[in-house]
């Protein structure tokens, strides 16, 4: 069987999450290189489309990450990209891909090591979910549980 | 502006399932403000309908197009080019320009992709409501601006019904009695004395009691 490396698009906001990924690798922390990271302005600036677009360009899984609740530089972007991912959850869902390869973290510009964690925690779901199906038609199952 | 919601993604995929070019046509008009069929809604199906059918092992090409307005004739034309790579087209504008584009290009199968739910106004983000019936002969001259026809839920021209309590609609506790709204607003406006007049039964031939309506401009039509 060949070996899965997933692809998975981070989209991080500048002021937290971004940041924090900074932060986990000053402190020279470990986490799959799997994680493309795209620096935003903030969480809320992700629409719908540049989750979809991903997907659909082939990856395997896409990780919306803002700052906590209530700590948003722009007040509240982090809740409508919360708002945003629910709706593209339940679109993936609606076409048969299911919702889970994608999700929403959120953290503070100093948890490094929570970036670390998430980004391997996803790593590993998205990996146990195999490729995504776009990418090999039928043949859905063809990579899982390789990596 | 006329409101839409998109059509439940299984129904849609259903319609299109058999066909392999598809164009997909948004409008920039009211579907757009009511972000069920604009430029935006139309990246995103396209997109969702790609991955079901590649995922399927059965890819579909997808046309993506918005028009400026898909019930005028002018912008319809617009599509015309593009229509022999098509063989089927999916609209997502209110009904009038799925119908539009039915009408001008009969040879080719038109889908819809959104449900036309009703002529609203904006409460707050992403959240709107049922303003105008389109009775053809407005009332809000002496309801103090607000519509009985479409916000009560009996179309009572000499309201409230038994049914309201605390400004709320027996039918449903989240819609306002459209006749405490109007009490309300005429006690404002010092116009009280404008509630004890009758309002006589309504001509509804103005209205769809009159079957399809039609607006004949001489000095415009040519």
């Amino acid at each position: 069987m060949e070996t899965f490396e997933p692809v998975i698009v981070a989209f991080c906001c500048h002021y937290c999450a971004y940041t924090a990924a900074d932060m986990a690798g000053s402190m020279r922390l470990h986490y799959p290189p799997n994680v493309k990271i795209i620096r935003v302005p903030c969480s809320g600036k992700v629409d719908a489309i540049h989750i979809m677009k991903a997907l659909e360009k082939g990856a395997d899984g896409v990780i919306v990450a803002g700052c906590l609740e209530g700590d948003c530089h722009f007040k509240n972007g982090n809740i409508r990209a919360a708002h945003r991912v629910d709706s593209v959850r339940k679109i993936l869902g609606d076409i048969g891909m299911g919702g889970d390869r994608v999700e929403m973290f959120t953290m503070s510009a100093g948890m490094g090591e929570r970036f670390a964690l998430v980004a391997t925690e996803f790593t590993e779901k998205i990996c146990k979910l195999g490729a995504n199906p776009v990418k090999s038609g039928t043949d859905m199952g063809m990579h899982q549980a390789a990596c | 502006m006329i409101t839409a919601e998109r059509k439940p993604m299984e129904e849609i995929i259903g319609s299109v399932s058999p066909y392999r070019r598809i164009l997909l046509v948004g409008c920039n008009e009211c579907v757009t403000v009511c972000a069920a069929g604009g430029r935006k809604e139309v990246g995103l199906l396209a997109s969702a309908l790609k991955m079901h059918f590649a995922k399927e092992g059965n890819p579909v090409e997808i046309e993506e197009v918005t028009l400026e307005r898909q019930c005028d004739p002018e912008y319809v034309e617009e599509l015309l080019p593009r229509m022999d790579q098509a063989d089927a087209v999916l609209s997502m504008a209110c009904g009038c320009g799925a119908q539009e584009v039915a009408r001008r290009y009969k040879e080719k199968p038109v889908f819809p992709a959104v449900n036309t739910r009703f002529m609203g106004a904006s409460e707050r983000q992403g959240v709107w409501a049922e303003r105008c019936a389109g009775c053809g002969n407005c009332v809000l001259g002496i309801t103090a601006g607000v519509c009985p026809i479409a916000r009560c839920s009996k179309q009572l021209l000499n309201g409230p019904c038994g049914g309201s309590t605390s400004g709320k609609c027996e039918v449903d506790p989240d819609i306002d009695c459209a006749w405490q709204l109007i009490w309300d607003r005429l006690k404002a406006l010092g116009m009280q004395e404008r509630y004890e007049d009758n309002i006589p039964a309504k001509d509804w031939r103005t209205g769809r009691g009159g079957g399809p309506r039609r607006i004949v401009r001489e000095d415009l039509a040519s």
